[in-house]
């Protein structure tokens, strides 16, 4: 235990490896602990039935900033970077989108589609920019936090006055509303909601889920895309690029806590007993576990505190995986779309049904669905000839009132595949073995509080100044030499790397002034 | 349709029976929604008890929590800024502040460290909410028992013997901010060498229905000694005569302030002793850490004032001419025992040091004609009122 390093990082999610990639790229001496056996938390490829494998929880890339890439020289392999949504039809008039060019849409509705996605383009970017930068202090006179505020100021006055005016009406409003004035088609209208509450605990008529939609758009402009050999394979990438420029990784170390000495953080110890010492600890992990578990409240102020754990971030997202002898059939639908990713939300107000008994408590009878068959483009996945199923199923409340035993599991599991076999109605034939992933199962298996996409819910008040909490918005804690670096803190999550990335600067830009 | 009969009259404290057959003057207030009374028969002749003989004060009103569990000392030695792990034994009590995370003062009070791992604390304020946030993740339990608990203050110079008196062996040996517990007919009964007023004097508790018991046994201890009830007019004299701070009036607290800069750092009320940067953690050190380095806005500043006309609220300036305006007046009385005109205030930094000569802007009335004074003042470090009897232990019998 002589080694002191610079930084230790809990946790090797995408995050976690980004930061620490981007730390030891900088000459510092870095040690990253990875409780699971292999590294990339929710970005993870796992066989979950005898010779079928699968991403087990996020299964598509749409938002991976390409700066990181940039920053790290990587080049990553996709299995297909431009994948379109096929909103499911029961009619077999399924429509397929693929950004603004929609294929079955009528005239009026194809402009419409046109404007609103060149208008949410031009949104995202602006936003895209400040997901790249920690959020500036407010009421403070830095100035580089002053510059960082009055450069948000400008460019968003720069989009013009009507724009602007436009951009601030949308930003807090539902995509409900926005939806239903510009769009007939239920297809479109549905598929377009599903995007804004994907990961959240949000209907289409919650306020913010425009913010949501542009924030899935701002990463990779929406392109959607898959990773050869499932989610691990972008996870190894990092953790190499990690390793090559001297970080130190080591899996099946879970993190008892974080060791406090004289009101400073200053190393860990394992599960195991194990005690490293380093000048800053820097968390992949949500920023609940890490203050109320890691860390203890008792080390920190109690205004603090409270704000943590009000930390709203109950998951809603569950994930269905399927062993098939073969693909189903679906009417009106080629093989080749398999490929795609499919939306089961016929119409906007069938969202909403949807998460109507999420705030009670209670799973969706018919559930919103992002059903993919990622094998059809990676035969790694599956022996030969056969396929598997990826799904992201919601709403499965976290908090679910009779609570999460294997009965609501298999329940759940069973109404996802009877929504999936509307379509396909010789889906249960084809299913060899099945698993189903409710939040509570993602909480214990990836170490995620509540099971929660983004390590807390992506809504304004939880949002850029104030993620995850007001007054530690700057991935530094109030705990000296603490660092948070996951999804939970400024921007959010899905896999983009800015929490990553953004946490490195700033702890770079800290041993500088120090 | 009918509606149900609602009392709206104010709570009563266990005492009522008692104070309502001395009250001669009908000068009833809300205290935290309880009766209590402005003075009884006359507001000097209390004052004086508190000075001269022995003053009994219904402080049952007073909120009181209980803290328990396995990391009750961790818990109030986070929430306070004094030090309360090592130097606030059990049988010890604390005068203490709590703050926000931005170090502005929330309230101050009393936390008594009853036995191991149990406090009680006292204060002002309602503090439920703020209380509960700091044990998230600790062991604790917070309990409010403002009405499970009566307790009265006696205060004064013969405070001891009546104590004594009462058959309270062992009371000799108490000493100021000590506490201890005493069986009065077979209920425990609580007494704290504290006090309010700045004088010798205990303050006693005990379950609330044994509280008339407790009365009239005091007050029958008390007869030869001049003992007397007394209302909030004459504490509050005797307690500007100690330089004690008063919510809602020497400072707000920091949890119900809206407008930034109106709220006070335990720095900014003379209370420096009371933070510890020994300790590693507490609630608004990151905050207090940077003000002490940074400086302070404000200064609190006890006032010796020129003549005898009482400066309340009174601004208070640099300049004889009223030029610079440089703070106010939060409490002002005239002070019989010291024969003083005293104040206590609030000023601006770098001004108010002890020594200073400052100008206080005095309105009275006479026969309905207003005049202004421009009253002459020094800023004086000790409290007005100190007397040795105070800390003696044991004290003197009278
Ligand atoms: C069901 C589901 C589906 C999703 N689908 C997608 C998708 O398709 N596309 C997309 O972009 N995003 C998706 N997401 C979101 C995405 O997976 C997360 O936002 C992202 O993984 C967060 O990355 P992270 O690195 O911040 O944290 P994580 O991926 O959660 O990694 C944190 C790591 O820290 C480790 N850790 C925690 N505590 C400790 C400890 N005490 N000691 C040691 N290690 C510890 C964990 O084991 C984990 O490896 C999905 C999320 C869910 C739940």
């Amino acid at each position: 235990m002589s080694d002191r390093y610079d930084a230790i990082i809990v946790g090797a999610g995408h995050n976690g490896m980004i930061c620490g990639a981007l730390l030891a790229k900088a000459g510092k001496q870095v040690l990253i602990l990875e409780a699971a056996m292999q590294v990339g938390g929710a970005a993870v490829t796992r066989e979950f039935a005898a010779g079928y494998s699968v991403s087990a929880c996020a299964h598509l890339l749409y938002q991976l900033q390409p700066q990181v890439l940039k920053d790290l020289n990587l080049n990553l392999d996709y299995a297909a970077d431009d994948i379109a949504a096929i909103a499911l039809s029961t009619t077999g008039d399924h429509l397929r989108i693929r950004g603004n060019h929609t294929e079955g849409l009528s005239e009026d509705d194809a402009v419409e589609l046109r404007s609103f996605h060149a208008r949410m383009t031009r949104y995202a970017n602006l936003l895209n920019k400040y997901l790249n930068k920690a959020p500036p202090r407010l009421g403070v006179r830095n100035r580089r936090d002053l510059t960082t505020l009055a450069q948000l100021g400008f460019d968003v006055r720069k989009l013009g006055r009507k724009d602007m005016r436009e951009f601030l009406r949308l930003i807090g409003m539902n995509i409900f509303d926005e939806l239903e004035e510009r769009f007939d088609n239920p297809l479109l209208k549905g598929a377009l909601a599903v995007d804004a509450v994907m990961g959240t605990h949000l209907g289409p008529r919650s306020p913010t889920t425009i913010l949501t939609y542009l924030y899935r758009l701002a990463g990779n402009q929406g392109r959607v895309a898959q990773m050869a050999g499932g989610m691990s394979t972008l996870s190894e990438s990092l953790a190499k690029v990690a390793r090559d420029n001297g970080a130190t990784i080591r899996t099946n170390m879970a993190v008892k806590r974080v060791v406090v000495e004289n009101g400073r953080a200053t190393g860990v110890e394992t599960e195991k007993g194990e005690v490293f010492s380093s000048r800053v600890v820097v968390s992949n992990a949500d920023p609940k576990s890490t203050i109320m578990d890691l860390v203890n409240p008792r080390h920190v102020e109690t205004g603090f505190t409270r704000r943590v754990h009000n930390i709203r971030m109950r998951g809603n997202a569950a994930k269905l995986h399927l062993a098939l002898d073969g693909l189903p059939t679906i009417k009106g639908l080629d093989k080749k779309s398999f490929a795609d990713r499919m939306i089961i939300a016929p119409d906007i107000n069938y969202v909403e049904r949807a998460f109507n008994p999420a705030k009670y408590g209670a799973t969706s009878p018919h559930p919103v669905m992002e059903v993919t068959f990622p094998s059809l483009r990676d035969a790694t996945l599956a022996p030969t000839g056969k396929h598997v199923l990826s799904a992201i199923v919601q709403y499965a409340p976290y908090n679910l009132k009779e609570g999460w035993d294997d009965a609501a599991r298999d329940a759940f599991k069973q109404t996802a595949i009877d929504t999936i076999t509307t379509y396909a109605p010789d889906l249960p034939e084809r299913i060899n073995d099945s698993e189903l992933l409710t939040p509570a199962d993602i909480e214990s298996e990836f170490r995620i509080t509540g099971g929660h996409w983004h390590h807390g819910e992506l809504t304004l008040d939880q949002f850029m100044f104030v993620r995850p909490v007001a007054g530690a918005a700057q991935y530094e804690m109030p705990l000296e030499g603490l660092f948070l670096c996951g999804a939970g803190s400024h921007p959010g999550g899905g896999l983009n790397g800015a929490a990553g990335r953004n946490a490195a600067i700033a702890i770079l830009r800290r041993e500088k002034a120090a | 349709m009918t509606t149900a009969a609602v009392d709206l009259t104010r709570l009563k404290t266990p005492f009522y029976p008692r104070l309502e057959a001395l009250d001669r003057l009908h000068t009833w207030h809300s205290w935290k929604g309880y009766r209590s009374a402005d003075a009884f028969t006359n507001g000097e002749i209390e004052y004086f008890a508190i000075r001269n003989s022995a003053a009994v004060f219904d402080l049952s009103p007073m909120t009181k929590y209980r803290i328990t569990g396995n990391d009750a000392r961790i818990y109030v030695d986070r929430l306070v800024t004094r030090d309360m792990l090592n130097k606030v034994g059990a049988g010890r009590v604390a005068y203490a502040v709590w703050c926000d995370d931005q170090g502005q003062v929330i309230d101050d009070g009393t936390i008594f460290h009853l036995r191991d791992d149990e406090y009680r604390l006292c204060s002002q304020e309602f503090h439920l909410p703020w209380l509960r946030a700091a044990a998230i993740g600790m062991n604790v339990d917070i309990r409010e028992e403002t009405a499970d608990y009566a307790a009265l203050a006696l205060q004064g110079p013969n405070s001891y013997s009546i104590l004594k008196n009462l058959g309270l062996s062992g009371i000799e040996n108490l000493k100021l901010f000590g506490l201890r517990h005493f069986d009065f007919a077979g209920t425990e009964l609580m007494v704290s060498r504290t006090g309010f007023t700045g004088d010798l004097g205990y303050e006693l508790w005990i379950d609330a229905d044994k509280a008339l018991p407790l009365w009239d046994a005091l007050f029958e201890a008390g007869k030869l000694h001049g003992i007397r009830a007394i209302g909030t007019h004459a504490l509050e004299q005797s307690r500007i005569e100690a330089g004690y701070l008063a919510a809602y009036v020497e400072f707000l607290p920091a949890n119900e302030t809206v407008r930034t800069g109106r709220t006070r750092s335990p720095f900014e009320l003379g209370l420096d002793w009371l933070v510890d940067f020994k300790k590693p953690n507490f609630n608004g050190r990151r905050a207090l850490a940077a003000e002490k380095r940074e400086g302070s806005t404000w200064r609190f500043v006890k006032l010796d004032i020129e003549g005898n006309k009482t400066a309340s609220s009174a601004y208070i300036y640099a300049d004889k001419r009223a030029k610079k305006n440089i703070g106010f007046v939060t409490s002002a009385t005239w002070s019989p025992v010291c024969k003083k005109n005293i104040a206590l205030g609030t000023v601006r930094m770098p001004h108010g040091k002890v020594g200073e000569t400052v100008y206080v802007e005095v309105y009275y009335q006479r026969e309905m004609h207003w005049s202004r004074m421009m009253a002459k003042a020094e800023v004086v470090s000790k409290p007005f009122w100190d007397p040795p009897r105070r800390r003696a232990t044991p004290p003197g019998l009278f």
